[in-house]
């Protein structure tokens, strides 16, 4: 079967971040996203997810393009002052049309 | 009924016995919790039967014997969080976004607070005003949007925070269940709340088993929260009862000046005294990132609100017989 190579970036955040993140990949030029819910423990310790609600994962497969805008508004708006990590990986995907 | 045994009987109703029992299980690190879900249930369940009830009792009223109640109110809402900025930024040395962000839960409400207080005056047999829940809608949310301008005028906060904070304070759970069935009790009078009481009436016996249920859980969060009281510092310690006995009295004062009965006051004490923790802290988070979220949870679940279920309400009701005379 046919196959693109495009790249998927999953950030995984604080709950009350899930609809300004959201908005703001639709406006970078992600066509759609998953959100699921998770839990863990980072540098910041459970505490970063104090404010109640579970954690979010936020995955999102776009064209190799936007990743570096994505990466760049994630590292400025979010990464001082909340508990937020991003990573990129390359995925290979059927109808590849689609996420660009 | 002396002071000792008002406190006494407090001491061993429902509420203060099943938050106890929720933060013993947490000290002796009991894998119990109430599932998120149920939790989130029964808080539904909780505020739309009060606003139902609010709604129903409403109607009856006239615009009269509200209007000052609700102005005392109003105006409780934009002391309680300039008092609180003020106080943790001059004496506590708190900054900007910890003072404004610890202010924008003491200028809310707690309703289980409002309900702990509806329930103890039913108690000692002072029961307060019908149309309490209106008065508990119109403190929701003015102490939180002053409180975050405070704190967005003085850091300068992403201004596209702001706007998707505004909108989702007022169109939050509480406003949305509280308002609504403000409304719904009001267009469906009587005869419709006869139909639906038996589920639905805060002085029954299912609002009060799921009132037990909830407090039961907010025992548990709040106990997961003792170990912070090291890290917040003796001053927000001492300002976690300080302050809502000052807001409590201030509270008192105003619902006795604006014609309420002992009840009436000291339900309006309580909430003046109370800290909100269901609809401030996202609003904060998003609003005041810089504002350490430990400050703010840790002084409104595991000091004040403890403080007024146990200590406070019994005070205020003191505080408003003696303002009756």
């Amino acid at each position: 079967m046919h196959t693109t190579t495009l790249n998927l970036v999953t950030i995984i955040a604080e709950p009350v971040l899930e609809e300004m993140l959201t908005r703001e990949l639709r406006q970078m030029g992600a066509r759609g996203f998953t959100v699921t819910e998770s839990r863990g423990e980072g540098s910041r310790g459970i505490r970063a997810s104090d404010v109640p609600g579970q954690n979010i994962r936020i995955e999102v497969i776009v064209a190799p393009a936007v990743v570096p805008a994505i990466l760049a508004h994630v590292s400025t708006h979010y990464f001082p002052q909340y508990a937020v990590i991003a990573f990129v990986q390359a995925v290979e995907v059927v109808r590849g049309e689609k996420y660009i | 009924m002396g002071l000792s045994e008002i406190l006494r009987a407090n001491l061993l109703s429902p509420i203060p016995l099943a938050f106890a029992l929720g933060v013993v299980a947490k000290l002796v690190r009991s894998e119990f919790t109430l599932p998120r879900d149920i939790y989130t249930g029964l808080s539904i369940y909780l505020l739309f039967s009060l606003g139902l009830k609010g709604g129903v009792e409403l109607a009856h009223a006239s615009p009269a014997s509200i209007a000052w109640p609700a102005a005392a109110t109003l105006l409780l809402g934009c002391i309680t969080p300039i008092t609180t900025y003020l106080v943790l930024r001059r004496l506590g040395r708190f900054g900007v976004a910890d003072s404004a962000g610890i202010a924008a839960h003491y200028g809310s409400v707690s309703a289980v607070t409002y309900i702990a207080a509806m329930s103890f005056t039913k108690a000692v047999g002072a029961d307060a005003e019908g149309f309490m829940p209106t008065l508990l809608a119109l403190l929701e949310s003015p102490g939180i949007h002053i409180a975050l301008a405070i704190g967005a005028v003085k850091t300068a906060s992403p201004d596209r925070a702001v706007g998707h904070v505004l909108h989702e304070v007022l169109t939050g759970r509480t406003m949305v269940l509280l308002v609504g069935g403000l409304v719904i009790g009001a267009l469906m009078g009587e005869k419709g709340w006869t139909a639906i009481e038996t589920f639905y009436d805060p002085k029954g016996a299912v609002f009060k088993g799921a009132l037990t249920l909830f407090i039961l859980e907010m025992g548990v969060v709040a106990g997961s929260r003792l170990g912070d009281l090291r890290k917040v510092g003796p001053f927000l310690l001492g300002f976690g009862i300080i302050m809502p006995i000052l807001h409590g009295a201030l509270g008192v004062w105003l619902g006795h000046l604006a014609g309420l009965s002992v009840g009436g006051a000291t339900v309006l004490g309580a909430m003046a005294a109370s800290a909100s923790y269901i609809a401030a802290p996202p609003a904060v988070r998003i609003t005041l990132p810089d504002a350490n979220p430990t400050y703010y949870l840790t002084a409104a679940l595991a000091i004040t609100f403890p403080f007024n279920i146990l200590l406070g309400i019994p005070l205020y009701y003191e505080m408003a017989r003696w303002l009756a005379g």
